[in-house]
């Protein structure tokens, strides 16, 4: 049965110490890979006959304003559907360059996911065969679920964020 | 194609035809863009956009307390909206780590049921319409109208529900919902004499199984690449089910099978389909039979006790100090949940319905991200189509179950 000191193990073991923040965030194994590696990680996960991460469940992104130098995480989440087993990797990456190789070589399913993060956070996926908006028009010239574009009109006076604002 | 025909160069009969499938168009049953490349009847390529009923709600989640996103988890998909909001409150009580009792539970697994019910009805019934047969869909129909009524008797209301809350229900299941429930379940009279009547009219008709199968097939292989999941998945012939995988919400206590299929065409989808209502048909009673076995205190627990995020009841909030903060915290969201990042999925009546929230300790989510089902699987249109006749496309669509507002979000 495969747990999550395995996986750990294993990807040390290949990798060495470049894969950072290991952790358990309610039982679901999070690790954080440079960014160059981010292929070599996802195709070791799928090729290795015992690890056997084959779907790609969920691929996004998030946006660390404060986190100066790798301010974009994208997230993937794998699963391992022969034991049941489900973990996230992270690879960070700077705002102003915000370039990661595409796994849709890899994954079918990466096609529209990563097209959304590229949509909403402007993350260039290298490699990607269409990488145009998909959920948004075309004309859009920013990428809105970055935190800097906020949801409400913040010329408004009537609020008073200090008390009832988030 | 029609290499046998000798024409010019360039003249009309070699070349292929464009044709805009949608956006608004009838037999796309909601808001779909294809551009097809028609040679003859025969799609050579397909090209599809989304995007028309984009509604960003992982925008409008960020400045949102938890209770509510439950609205706005309604529309994703609309067909089968209970077990969106459960999902979601699913999700809290894992960030919160709440332990719901077994009889909250059950009664939500009887919700959850129904939903895949009358979003399967729907499925199959339009795959009828959409090859031609139309009865079918008005023989079902009546019973999604008495799935309505039951929904309408705990929350309120029929298609967007925002039914429960973080912890359980906002009341008891009152004796007409159960009534209304033993009606929908009566053998006779109720909806499983209508399902026999409705597969007696489909699955063995000659017209239905020439137009349906081999149509829009998938392996299973390309259908996991593809990030297929649900019955659709499970028509390709691989059986994961997230009920049974990682089991919700007692899940594990029941009794039921998983269908699977073999070549994942429209057929397969439509016979999986139909045998996950009669397993879902068997949770219920089973759910039902164990709600009915607690008696006197138990059988009035609907909620378990996380006073900071479950409303407490009104009366009390106009007699009690306690119960009074906390319903002003509730409403003005000013209950602060722990830091953390919690990924928690349900079965959905189309596949893995995911919710990705990471919390930084505010009131609201740092970053919710939906898993839409619809939106993942929809990418492999254009592959399931391709060669085949435009006909079968819109079959292809409707067996596929594509839902407009989980495609989009």
């Amino acid at each position: 049965m495969l747990t999550n000191q395995t996986i750990q193990q294993k990807l040390t073991e290949k990798f060495g110490e470049v894969l950072t923040s290991w952790q358990e965030p309610y039982g679901m194994l999070t690790f954080t890979a440079p960014k160059e590696l981010n292929l070599k990680v996802l195709q070791f996960l799928y090729d290795d006959a015992e690890l056997n991460f084959t779907f790609l469940t969920d691929l996004q992104a998030v946006h660390y304003p404060d986190n100066k130098g790798a301010e974009l995480a994208v997230v993937y989440h794998l699963h391992n559907w022969k034991d049941n087993i489900r973990i996230r990797f992270k690879v960070l990456t700077d705002i102003q360059n915000p370039d990661i190789f595409s796994a849709t070589a890899l994954f079918q399913s990466a096609n529209f996911m990563e097209r959304e993060t590229f949509d909403f956070f402007g993350i260039n996926f290298v490699g990607h065969p269409n990488l145009i908006r998909i959920l948004n028009v075309d004309e859009m010239d920013y990428f809105p679920l970055r935190k800097e574009f906020p949801l409400e009109d913040q010329t408004r006076i009537d609020k008073d964020d200090e008390m009832f604002g988030r | 194609m029609n290499d046998h025909i000798l024409l010019p160069e360039g003249s009309i009969e070699k070349q292929t035809t464009t044709l805009n499938l949608g956006p608004t168009h009838p037999a796309t049953h909601g808001v779909f863009q294809n551009i097809l490349e028609l040679d003859g009847e025969r799609i050579m390529k397909a090209t599809s956009t989304v995007g028309y009923i984009h509604r960003a709600f992982e925008k409008i989640a960020e400045r949102r307390a938890l209770y509510q996103i439950t609205p706005l988890t309604d529309r994703l998909n609309y067909c089968s909206t209970p077990i969106n909001n459960m999902g979601w409150h699913l999700t809290c009580e894992k960030l919160l780590g709440v332990a719901t009792p077994k009889r909250v539970d059950y009664l939500r697994v009887i919700i959850m049921e129904l939903a895949r019910i009358s979003d399967h009805l729907i499925c199959n019934s339009i795959v009828g319409v959409d090859s031609g047969a139309y009865s079918g869909f008005l023989y079902v129909m009546q019973f999604r109208e008495l799935i309505y009524e039951i929904y309408e008797e705990v929350c309120g209301s029929r298609l967007t529900t925002n039914i429960g809350r973080i912890g359980g229900f906002e009341r008891n299941f009152t004796n007409a919902a159960f009534e209304k429930l033993e009606k929908f379940l009566d053998d006779k009279t109720g909806y499983p004499a209508q399902l026999k009547e409705f597969e007696n009219l489909f699955t063995r008709n000659r017209i239905f199984m020439e137009r349906t199968i081999g149509c829009g097939p998938i392996s299973g292989e390309r259908a996991m690449n593809y990030g297929f999941t649900g019955p659709n998945l499970r028509a390709a012939g691989i059986d994961y089910d997230v009920r049974v995988h990682s089991p919700y919400s007692s899940y594990d206590d029941f009794e039921f099978t998983v269908p699977v299929g073999t070549t994942g065409d429209c057929y397969d989808r439509f016979l999986v389909r139909n045998e996950e209502m009669w397993q879902s048909l068997d949770i219920i009673k089973q759910a039902y039979q164990k709600v009915q076995e607690f008696k006197g205190a138990e059988a009035e627990v609907f909620h378990a006790d996380v006073p900071a995020f479950y409303l407490p009841e009104k009366k009390d909030v106009y007699t009690k100090m306690e119960a009074l903060i906390y319903h002003f915290k509730i409403i003005m969201g000013e209950t602060e949940m722990p830091a953390g990042e919690v990924y928690n999925a349900v079965e959905g009546a189309n596949g893995e319905l995911g919710y990705y929230l990471i919390s930084d300790g505010g009131r609201t989510p740092y970053r919710l991200h939906f898993r839409r089902p619809c939106f993942i699987y929809y990418q492999a249109y254009p592959e399931l189509i391709k060669g085949g006749m435009l006909s079968d496309a819109v079959i292809t669509m409707s067996s596929l179950n594509l839902i407009a507002g989980e495609l989009d979000a």
